[in-house]
């Protein structure tokens, strides 16, 4: 304790003091967790507990805590609609063929952007770079895909909107801070040209960067509806979340004007449905995540704004 | 930098060597060639009579004729209005996701923050479409939670879905929901770059928690959060058409209608292409002047900017 400094022996009354008030503060912060996790929960248990009761008791509001007249109803009723399971197929096959399109598109790019000795780096970014802030717009973009007769097919989903710009400058920050520049010195004495290096040297130490943007882009395609609502028109190929919108949203609201028979049965199957059909819509983008949760606070996002 | 491009026969041997990368380079490169710039040259259409027998090139001008017709049109000065008070209310929000990160950076790297954060990521995989099902079923004044906890009270519920008056709180809030984890990776990410001495150093002169974050924590966020909230206002008029058009009825379309989903039902629903290229047109140039300014100050008050 001979060491000390008296500026540092006045302190310690000071961490003393301190030290009680963090403990108060520390209480308080996680009671305010608390809530805060109930109430990010609760609703998400709530369609969960929900899916498996009786419709009338869920609209009795008689469901809390737990199932009332626990049924599969709901989920027997999704195994009858043709149309969720076409739109199922769909999404998959969009996501998968969308995410490795994405990938190989923008991580490539990426790559090549940050490396140094990039002649007409500047002007490549930039290029990129201003479509994230002008663009052509709503009409414009629609005339182009038809002129390139894209209109209602499966590549319009996948190919046309696949470059990312916000992508490449978080995988180029990635590329520029975690890859030595040392390696491709010595890579190129060896004889290793520039293709043989991205895909044998760079590829495998860029895990992280290939997850993160991964699920982003799944995640974009999984849950997106607006493409599919201008560019498709063709019902077989119509992906799971405009199925979704017909379920969820245009029959509810068309619910309270609706008045016939016909109406009413229509109505109470999309009851009984919609609880259902949000578990099954969103449990499979959900179960990704876990898996790719160790590489986001490694700092690859920070990236997209240091530079 | 400098030495890249000083003379052009050095600049054509380095592109020569390089040549790999600029093969990947090409796919991003030809994609927003064809699906970015291309439909920019469409923008043509608004300052035309635009007739699709007779192509861009060939319809006839129509100089500032639509532009005209928009700012005379009663929905001019109504969408403007709505997008502006959904974009401003948004913005006020933007502390929220940093808060939420200042204080899972105060818990312990234990089970409990990791639950946490895994919590409150997960509403941000819900699809715009399952999403909006979900206030509609929640909120729904006569059958969903609001309205089954009202009337345990014995009171009558608001139609929060179909109130015109409330609809911006209810896009804002449950988009604050939905997202406010997710928001906050990043702001945690940049948190965990803090040097762990400065907060020994901070703990022996006697810095309670509370004077940690307001002197360390805080200010080390100050980049990130700048450059987050410059693309914010950027993107001002650009509220996105997914999640209002799918809140968008008849009981709240007076505030609900905004400038993107009316460019979609004036361009893609009544075929008024000219029309609403130039609404679109319109909005893209107010972003983009917003964008400008905004980092033309933020630059001179504090030396954070985008370029």
């Amino acid at each position: 304790m001979g060491i000390l400094t008296p500026a540092v022996k006045e302190n310690a009354g000071k961490i003393k003091n301190n030290r009680s008030s963090d403990t108060v503060m520390e209480y308080v912060m996680y009671a305010i967790a608390v809530v805060f996790l109930v109430i990010l929960m609760y609703p998400l248990y709530f369609i969960v507990i929900a899916s498996f009761s009786d419709p009338s008791a869920v609209a009795g509001g008689q469901v809390w805590l737990f199932p009332k007249g626990f049924t599969l109803d709901g989920y027997k009723e999704l195994l009858k609609h043709q149309n969720i399971w076409i739109g199922y197929r769909n999404t998959i096959l969009y996501t998968v063929v969308g995410t490795i399109i994405g990938l190989a598109v923008n991580i490539s790019a990426a790559y090549a952007l940050s490396r140094k000795d990039l002649a007409g780096r500047k002007f490549l970014s930039l290029f990129f770079i201003f479509t994230m802030f002008f663009n052509g717009g709503l009409i414009p973009t629609f005339l182009t895909i038809r002129d390139l007769h894209m209109y209602d097919t499966f590549l319009v989903m996948v190919l046309p909107f696949s470059v990312g710009v916000y992508n490449i400058i978080v995988a180029r920050t990635f590329f520029q801070t975690s890859i030595p520049g040392d390696l491709w010195e010595a890579a190129q004495i060896d004889g290793c040209g520039n293709l043989r290096y991205f895909a044998q040297v760079v590829l495998p130490l860029s895990k992280a960067i290939i997850a993160v943007l991964g699920l982003w882009i799944a995640v974009g395609h999984w849950n997106s509806y607006f493409n599919a609502l201008i560019y498709l028109k063709n019902p077989d190929l119509h992906p799971l979340q405009l199925i979704l919108r017909n379920i969820l949203i245009t029959n509810q609201m068309q619910s309270g004007m609706g008045t016939g028979e016909a109406a009413q049965i229509a109505l109470r199957l999309a009851n009984m449905m919609r609880y259902s059909v949000i578990i099954v819509a969103t449990v499979p983008i959900m179960c990704v995540y876990p898996f790719v949760q160790k590489y986001f606070n490694q700092g690859v996002m920070i990236g997209s704004v240091k530079e | 930098m400098r030495s890249a491009g000083t003379s052009p026969g050095r600049m054509f041997g380095q592109m020569k060597r390089n040549w790999g990368l600029y093969l990947l380079l090409l796919p991003a490169v030809v994609l927003t060639l064809l699906f970015a710039y291309k439909p920019m040259y469409g923008i043509l259409i608004a300052f035309k009579d635009y007739s699709p027998a007779l192509g861009i090139a060939d319809s006839p001008w129509a100089g500032f004729k639509y532009f005209e017709k928009f700012f005379n049109s009663y929905q001019f000065s109504n969408t403007i209005k709505n997008t502006l008070i959904i974009s401003l209310y948004s913005l006020v929000t933007f502390p929220i996701p940093v808060m939420l990160a200042l204080m899972v950076n105060q818990m312990r790297p234990n089970r409990f923050r990791r639950f946490f954060q895994t919590v409150s990521y997960m509403p941000h995989f819900i699809s715009t479409v399952v999403m909006v099902g979900l206030m509609m079923i929640l909120l729904s004044p006569s059958t969903g939670l609001v309205g089954n906890l009202y009337s345990l009270f014995g009171k009558e519920a608001p139609d929060l879905m179909g109130s015109a008056g409330l609809f911006s709180s209810v896009y804002v809030w449950s988009d604050v929901w939905q997202h406010v984890g997710w928001d906050s990776i990043i702001f945690i990410a940049a948190l965990s770059a803090v040097d762990p001495s400065l907060y020994e150093a901070a703990t022996v002169d006697g810095a309670s928690r509370w004077h940690k974050i307001r002197y360390i924590d805080i200010p080390m966020l100050m980049p990130t959060a700048v450059t987050l909230l410059i693309l914010r206002v950027g993107g001002l008029l650009g509220v996105g058409f997914e999640k209002v058009y799918l809140m968008q009825n008849d009981l709240n379309s007076t505030s609900s209608e905004i400038l993107s989903t009316y460019v979609y039902k004036i361009g893609l629903l009544s075929s008024q292409y000219s029309f609403s290229s130039a609404i679109n047109l319109f909005n893209t140039v107010i972003n983009f002047i917003l964008l400008i300014i905004v980092n033309q100050i933020s630059k001179k008050m504090s030396e954070n900017s985008l370029w």
